[in-house]
């Protein structure tokens, strides 16, 4: 029981533990942990980084949607507008050209007439003139009322 | 059997015999050879796990030897990291190899006190103690040489005059002096003696115990010696871990500059 030369065997095999604990054993050990550690907050980092940019591109996306929407609904709105803005001018259009035939029929039909009411005239002055011819030719003598006779012509032609 | 021959002595005969190291030598110059021989075979089954388990550490999937020693290597950085504040790359393999080493120590006495002596006594070692942390040579070693450490770094971190000054000066200031410093040389002292003498005691006491247990009639033995075996798992558990805490508040204090 008594103290004696164990005692230094003893420290120097202490001495021989911790370098060696210090040297080879803690050093790898401590890594490797400390390594696992960084891993796993890196890991932990890098799911809140994934989950984070999901959620922005989430809102993103939801934007575009809405963008998109807004823009469709304008388009058909333009569309729309342009449709009744082409009806309206369609139909400008045809009531001219309506109103337009109309006149040149009207106007057709007014040369018509006129051209009617000339050949009548004429034709009646022709059988005017020949009914009088035919009741002056008893009477009067031709030569005697030429002149009388062309006013008459000229009147009636 | 070393029961058998020591049976004429009695119950003395036979506990003196369980507590007599096996000895070379004469005087202060003899030594125990049982208990450089188990510290050494402890010693180096400690080295042998952890050296394995550092081979094969990975920062991926660790295995059960590596998962067994990360978790005893981060027991030790916690408790080194609670009580010490400094940088010393020396602190927390020294805290590991003491609580392994110790907690291998104090395991030796859940063996049956008879089973070895009774191999070593077959191969003709007459005197045979198995529990190195039994044998105040194998505490003091290693609580000596914590002291050293911690002379060391007092000197280092505070300089000798400033150690010298903590000596002198400090609690009470230099009116003092020589009273400050025979207290402050019974408090550095005091250190190394109560954790050799702390581990030492507790084991003996325990090894003793098993010893006087083992003298009764076979079946009362078992009634006894369980329970006293559980109640020591926890025991050599405790005594390293508190030889591995104190020794490293003692290393944290040295360290302190006042």
């Amino acid at each position: 029981m008594s103290i004696n030369a164990t005692l230094i065997g003893q420290m120097i095999t202490f001495a021989l533990l911790v370098w060696f604990t210090m040297k080879y054993i803690w050093p790898p050990l401590f890594d490797s942990l400390e390594q696992r550690k960084k891993k796993i907050a890196d890991g932990l980092a890098a799911a809140e980084k994934g989950q984070e940019q999901m959620h922005l591109a989430e809102k993103k996306a939801t934007g575009v949607l809405k963008q998109a929407k807004e823009q469709s609904s304008e388009i058909v709105n333009l569309a729309q507008k342009r449709a009744t803005e082409i009806v309206e001018a369609s139909k400008d259009t045809a009531k001219k050209e309506g109103e337009r035939l109309i006149l040149v029929a009207k106007a057709q039909i007014e040369q018509e007439k006129q051209q009617a009411k000339e050949g009548l005239r004429k034709e009646v002055a022709a059988l005017a003139l020949r009914a009088a011819e035919q009741i002056l030719s008893a009477e009067i003598d031709k030569t005697k009322h030429q002149d009388i006779l062309s006013k008459i012509s000229n009147q009636l032609g | 059997m070393a029961t058998e021959v020591h049976a004429a002595e009695g119950a003395t005969g036979y506990i003196i015999h369980h507590l007599t190291p096996l000895t070379v030598g004469e005087g202060f110059w003899a030594l125990n050879l049982d208990t450089l021989f188990f510290s050494a075979l402890l010693g180096g089954l400690f080295v042998w796990f952890f050296k394995m388990a550092a081979d094969r550490a990975t920062a991926g999937v660790p295995g059960l030897v590596q998962n067994f020693a990360e978790m005893l290597i981060e027991f030790v950085d916690n408790q080194v990291k609670d009580s010490f504040h400094g940088k010393n790359e020396l602190i927390a393999p020294l805290a590991l190899t003491i609580f392994c080493w110790v907690f291998l120590w104090n395991f030796m006495d859940l063996f049956p006190v008879d089973i070895l002596p009774l191999i070593g006594s077959m191969m003709g070692i007459e005197y045979l103690r198995v529990v190195p942390s039994t044998d105040l040579n194998a505490t003091f070693a290693m609580s000596i040489s914590v002291f050293c450490l911690i002379i060391f770094y007092s000197i280092k971190i505070k300089g000798p005059w400033g150690f010298a000054k903590e000596l002198m000066f400090q609690p009470f200031g230099p009116w003092l002096l020589p009273f400050n410093l025979l207290l402050k040389l019974v408090e550095e002292i005091a250190k190394p003696i109560s954790l050799a003498l702390r581990l030492f005691g507790n084991l003996y006491a325990g090894e003793l115990i098993f010893i006087l247990i083992a003298l009764l009639p076979w079946y009362i033995q078992p009634v006894l010696s369980f329970p006293w075996a559980i109640f020591h798992i926890l025991i050599i558990t405790l005594q390293a871990f508190i030889f591995m805490v104190l020794t490293i508040v003692y290393l944290g204090m040295a360290h302190e500059d006042h």
